[in-house]
């Protein structure tokens, strides 16, 4: 078994439990998975008007003070964890893992938290409704979808800034709010320092005014003429006039600019491929972003391509979520409680839903494996060996999964365990499971 | 690698401009621990150190009005709240909710500093924390912290209370973390196993015996009174038990603090958590206070007006607080530019008139032993003159 089979199953998917599948023909079996996706089916999973109409009541209630507050909370928590499950069994379960992992890696990409009152059901929502129906389209698509998405809108504060001078704005005296528009700059197209100013990211906020959310009913996206700043914008020297369709103008531009290219490419391969982000993985990224005017595909299978090519990739780390889904695909233990499941990735650092900043989910390998991040791992570990010990052998589990990639280390170790249980926490805390 | 528009500060304070009022000064000299006698010794760290990072740009306005400003009222005239603002003195207050802060005002134990930045002057919460996390002379320059490099000079071991690895802290080995975990610990067989089983990995198993390190000496009870295990209190108090222990440093992080749309009430209850957990700190280390330095401080301030949605953007010069048994506090340390918008940087953010850095050099030459030679290491570039901060 060479090096290519494992990066296709560890690094570009989710774990593999038998690794003979993957063998014949890594770089096939990865790209075919961009070909024919096995899609989530999201029927009856928590969407976001279902979720805001929900989120409201809660606010509402807290608000009063009332009795039902609780129960509201309540009602809405079960309702996301239920939809979480629904999606953590469909990526332990899919065919195409590979698809799953670019799925994430767009969600990072646009980041929004559950860290706000408003949008604190709404992630999972947002990344069925925003980001899944284009990861493998257009970028100018999926970068549509994702700026004028609710959870977008009330994540970064756009739903509630006005033009100054729009009517809305000289009747309220209320004004711009800039986080959108700086967002979008620095972290979703051009990236910092790619010469945008403070002029660009105030015009650009401008220019996404009127772009809100209904206050009531399904709380859908809308335009809001009377909130949007009149006249001209100018933003990296370009004019746009007043009105809703220089959104999609302002966003072509964004797309077509080189820096976009550079930008997305390399937090794309330090996401998904390696850290460091080097010069030979992230230039092939670019050039197919930028050549086909930003088709996610063709990008994706660029850097495929290039991750399979037998260069060698820098370490990676797999972060707590994925370290869940490692477990859950090579064992087939079924996904179940969701909330205890959520509890231990906040104890390994990734609080699901609730990323520290519109960043997204770090990419070093150091801020997920600090001393006390380890301590965290191993304890999963221990608890889920003792629960599933007498049901789950790992050293067949190490065998079919990681086969002569395996560490003689961790081979000894299983052996030499005390107990099924021990076996099994052994390999979750694994060097084999820790990295990918 | 992008440009980035920075000035270094010097700051002697400048006179003779009618609107620049010092209410403090900034010393002239540099403030030296006793000279380390042979450089090959490892340095003793002295007392307990406590950096306290207020990640999102904490509004240095709302946290200490500057009532006695001309301008004030012009500026945030909301700002009056129904509950009045804490004294500190004729010029600035601090927000209501800082009630334990001010009581150590009154006893002279919290130095609070206004018009302080980094060497960053825009406005990413990115680029602007690693610059004060890493100590740099720009954004991603280095990829250490400064406390990690000043700590990797001597014997001294810092505990971070958080789940990664904080960026100041990294290039020492002489850091860990620790988050407080619900869930019962692994026995010491498990861990002499996954020790042997990391034999191979040379990263995992550093990492591993930090942490086990870090569990054993520093302690891991969870306080008793413990109600809600991930407040920041909590945190403090895991902080205060393993500096009464093993630590000589520890980092805390308190995030929630970008307030971009209606901050009056969120900065209330942020203020009270931040108050909470200093006081819980000055309690838990009690007995050793006289030789306790917090440092409490964020990557910039906000923009001095409101902007459309009650909230405050991202700005420059904002507050940060020192406090301990040795400070020389109850007073404002500040080269107050003033609110008037001819004084405003860019005609919106609070003008920044002392270096953050200033705040870092007494902390690391009291606390850590390093001499100028040894900051001069930590801490590249021209060091604005360190503050004078002990009694």
């Amino acid at each position: 078994m060479n090096m290519q089979t494992f990066t296709a199953a560890h690094r570009l998917g989710l774990a593999e439990p038998d690794l003979r599948a993957v063998d014949a023909d890594p770089l096939g079996w990865v790209l075919a998975q961009l070909d024919t996706p096995d899609l989530l089916d999201s029927g009856g999973m928590l969407g976001s008007a279902q979720a805001m109409r929900q989120t409201r009541q809660v606010l509402q209630a807290a608000r009063t003070q009332d009795a039902d507050a609780a129960q509201a909370r309540r009602q809405l928590r079960q309702a996301s964890l239920s939809a979480l499950t629904r999606r953590w069994t469909h990526q332990a379960q899919t065919r195409t893992p590979v698809y799953e992992r670019y799925v994430m890696v767009w969600a990072n990409h646009f980041t929004v938290a559950a860290t706000k009152g408003t949008t604190q059901a709404l992630v999972l929502p947002f990344e069925l409704e925003a980001i899944r129906p284009h990861a493998l389209g257009r970028f100018q698509d999926l970068l549509r979808a994702v700026v004028t998405h609710p959870a977008m809108l009330l994540y970064l504060d756009n739903a509630q800034s006005i033009g100054p001078h729009s009517r809305a704005g000289l009747r309220r005296s209320k004004g711009l709010n800039e986080n959108l528009a700086r967002e979008l700059l620095e972290l979703h197209t051009l990236g910092v320092g790619a010469g945008y100013t403070q002029a660009d990211v105030s015009a650009l906020a401008a220019l996404l005014t009127g772009w809100t959310v209904a206050r009531d009913g399904d709380g859908n996206t809308q335009f809001v003429a009377a909130m949007h700043e009149p006249g001209d914008k100018w933003v990296l020297g370009q004019r746009y006039a007043e009105g809703p369709q220089a959104l999609d103008a302002v966003l072509a531009a964004l797309v077509r600019h080189p820096a976009t290219a550079q930008h997305v490419a390399t937090r794309l391969v330090r996401d998904w491929v390696d850290p460091t982000a080097p010069a030979h993985l992230v230039q092939p990224v670019a050039r197919a972003f930028q050549d086909t005017g930003g088709d996610l595909r063709a990008t994706a299978h660029a850097l495929i391509t290039q991750a399979l090519s037998g260069q060698a990739l820098a370490p990676r780390a797999r972060r707590p979520e994925e370290l869940l889904l490692a477990w859950h695909r090579v064992s087939g233990v079924p996904v179940r409680d969701s909330g205890a499941s959520v509890a231990a990735l906040t104890a390994m650092g990734q609080p699901w839903g609730r990323t520290p900043s519109p960043a997204g989910w770090p990419f070093g390998n150091d801020d997920w494996l600090g001393p006390d991040a380890l301590l965290k791992r191993a304890q999963w570990a221990h608890e889920t060996g003792r629960r599933f010990g007498a049901t789950v052998d790992a050293r067949a589990l190490a065998q079919a999964a990681w086969g002569q990639a395996l560490h003689p280390g961790t081979a000894r170790e299983l052996n030499r365990a005390e107990s099924p249980a021990q076996a099994l926490a052994l390999l979750l805390a694994s060097p084999e499971f820790t990295w990918c | 690698m992008s440009v980035h528009n920075f000035e270094t500060h010097s700051v002697p304070p400048s006179t003779g401009l009618s609107r620049r009022q010092m209410l403090a000064l900034a010393a002239a000299t540099v403030c030296q621990a006793p000279m380390r006698l042979a450089w090959a010794k490892a340095k003793q760290p002295w007392g307990k150190c406590v950096v306290v990072m207020l990640r999102g740009g904490m509004d240095g306005l709302a946290a200490v009005p500057a009532l006695g400003d001309p301008a004030w009222s012009a500026l945030r005239e909301e700002a009056t709240p129904d509950t009045p603002a804490l004294q500190l003195d004729e010029h600035f207050s601090l927000h209501p909710s800082l009630a334990h802060l001010h009581e150590a005002h009154h006893r002279g134990e919290l130095l609070t500093v206004h018009a302080v930045a980094s060497a960053y002057r825009e406005r990413s919460h990115f680029d602007a924390q690693n610059l004060i996390e890493t100590g740099g002379l720009a954004p991603y320059a280095l990829d250490t912290g400064w406390l990690g490099r000043a700590l990797a000079l001597g014997s001294g071991q810092a505990l971070a209370v958080v789940s990664g690895l904080p960026l100041a802290l990294r290039g020492s080995s002489r850091a860990s973390t620790l988050t407080p975990s619900r869930t019962a610990q692994a026995d010491d067989t498990f861990f002499e196993r996954l020790q042997s089983m990391y034999a191979s990995d040379p990263v995992l198993a550093a990492r591993l015996q930090q942490g086990l390190q870090a569990r054993n000496s520093m302690g891991m009870a969870m306080p008793a009174d413990a109600v809600n295990l991930r407040s920041f209190e909590t945190l403090c108090a895991q902080a205060a038990a393993a500096l009464n222990a093993a630590a000589d440093v520890a980092w805390l992080e308190l995030d929630g603090w970008d307030t971009h749309g209606n901050q009056a009430a969120r900065l209330a209850r942020q203020f009270q958590l931040l108050d909470s957990g200093l006081a819980r700190l000055r309690q838990d280390m009690a007995p050793r206070w006289r030789e306790t330095t917090i440092l409490v401080m964020t990557e910039f301030g906000r923009t001095a007006h409101y902007n459309g949605t009650n909230g405050t953007d991202h700005g420059t010069a904002g507050v940060a607080w020192v406090l301990g048994g040795s400070v020389r506090g109850g007073r404002v340390l500040t080269d107050w530019p003033g609110l008037a918008p001819a004084d405003l940087l860019q005609g919106r953010d609070l003008r920044p008139t002392l270096d953050l850095r200033a705040l870092w050099q007494p902390l690391l030459t009291r606390h850590l032993g390093l001499g100028q030679a040894e900051l001069a290491q930590v801490l590249p570039g021209t060091l604005p003159p360190a503050s004078d901060m002990w009694v």
